[in-house]
């Protein structure tokens, strides 16, 4: 190992030929964050529940067929105080949102979120409607999202694979610690309310900001034209 | 079943109803059977109990806005001094309505469906109708859908509470003026009108 003036901590990570060197001696060598990662992705506890045919899905993908217990995550937990996990698992409504972000305020940290499914990432085929939440990354920090209407078993245990990796990954210390160890990171989100049209907020800003893309064959300077008009009329 | 039989039935029995069967000119023929508000809950009590109506399978509402009609009629004017056809425009406005629709079948005499509507008498403050749901509990929910999307009143009804959005809503989002909330600001995959209302805030985000 380096010697350095100032002590960094990926100066303390075990170097991995010396680790298999040591293995061979039958010497087990390790980091406190490895383990400590280690623990965590291997017992994720999901939230119990689902808001619509996405939830059978995931349903499925717990049986015997697909068997999530192989990744350590069987244990759906019917209270949020007990999960790390939620699985936004179907069509959030506009009338549910509240519900969801106030259920993911009461899991503890570190918590984490997979959206599932074409309706909780942007509201799917109900993107245009009144009644439905256009993507519940709106209100809550999302790490996974599966696309897919509903995405098959193996589409979710890829996204439990992926957050695996991403919480191998985590650094304890620095800049990008994760939240639940950054002091000044909030863990809870604004819980929206009941509006007289809409939900109040849309949206949270300090999650979700609009993403500024070029719509194709759509030209930014083009101003919305009289034509454009008369279509949208005559379709009533 | 023969509609006509039953509207004279309905008409002998029930005195002032005034009743009107509204055709269906498609093939399937189904016509319906169109009674005015304040003899509705008679005559469906009449519909249950005696011609054995013993099951509403749906309610549903519609809306129809206030509609114009413009005819051209020739009329004869004195032109120059002399009297000449001429073409005018005569606009009529349609007030709108809603109108509620039962679909009606007899178990018993496996009979139906018969399409039950009632008419409110404008869209703004005649939205009185009377609830069918002491009549077939069935229609419980489906009317407080319907209080709720389309925003008809239904007297009588046991528990008139909207059903589907939250109760400080206050659009009724299935009439035909229903305005949606403007959230169109992200948009990938936009086309036809969602695509316009998505530039309109394109430029505004552009101007900024």
């Amino acid at each position: 190992m380096k010697r350095t003036k100032q002590l960094r901590i990926k100066d303390l990570r075990v170097d991995e030929q010396l680790k298999a060197e040591l293995g061979k001696q039958g010497i087990f060598a390790t980091t406190l964050q490895d383990l400590y990662n280690w623990g965590r992705k291997s017992s994720v506890w999901p939230l119990n529940f689902g808001l619509a045919c996405c939830a059978i899905e995931m349903i499925a993908t717990t049986m015997a067929r697909y068997d999530l217990a192989r990744f350590g995550a069987e244990v759906f937990r019917p209270s949020p105080r007990q999960a790390d996990l939620m699985i936004v698992a179907g069509t959030v409504t506009k009338k549910m949102a509240p519900q969801v972000v106030r259920l993911y305020n009461q899991m503890p940290e570190p918590k984490y979120v997979i959206s599932m499914g074409a309706c909780a990432i942007s509201g799917g085929p109900f993107k245009q409607g009144y009644n439905v939440l256009k993507g519940i990354d709106r209100y809550i920090p999302v790490d996974v999202y599966i696309p897919g209407c509903p995405p098959r078993p193996e589409a979710l245990i890829d996204a439990f694979m992926m957050l695996q990796k991403k919480i191998d990954a985590q650094q304890l210390t620095g800049i990008s610690r994760p939240r639940h160890l950054n002091a000044g990171e909030a863990s809870e989100f604004t819980v929206p309310k009941f509006g007289a049209h809409d939900l109040e907020p849309t949206q949270n800003p300090a999650v979700w900001k609009v993403p500024l893309v070029q719509i194709s064959n759509a030209p930014l300077s083009k101003a919305p034209d009289s034509k454009a008009g008369t279509d949208g009329s005559g379709n009533d | 079943m023969d509609l006509e039989t039953i509207k004279s039935e309905l008409e002998a029995s029930i005195p002032g109803a005034r009743l009107e069967v509204i055709a269906n000119p498609s093939p399937s023929a189904q016509h319906s059977l169109l009674v005015d508000a304040g003899h509705g809950l008679a005559v469906a009590q009449y519909l249950r109990d005696i011609a054995r109506f013993d099951y509403c399978s749906n309610v549903t509402g519609i809306d129809w806005p206030p509609k114009e009609l413009s005819e051209k009629i020739k009329v004869k004017k004195l032109i120059d001094g002399v009297e000449k056809d001429v073409d005018e425009v005569r606009k009529t406005t349609i007030p709108g309505y809603l109108e509620v629709v039962y679909h009606l079948f007899s178990q018993e005499k496996k009979l139906g469906p018969l399409p039950l509507r009632m008419r409110t008498a404008d869209r703004v403050a005649g939205i009185h109708l009377p609830s069918l749901t002491p009549i077939w509990r069935s229609a419980e929910f489906q009317e407080r859908e319907i209080f709720d999307l389309f925003g008809v009143h239904f007297d009588g009804h046991p528990d008139l509470r909207r059903i589907l959005m939250w109760d400080d809503f206050v659009d009724h989002p299935m009439r035909r003026d229903y305005v949606d909330p403007d959230d169109y600001e992200y948009e990938p995959t936009a086309h036809d009108q969602v695509l316009q209302r998505a530039n309109q805030h394109l430029n505004e985000v552009g101007g900024k």
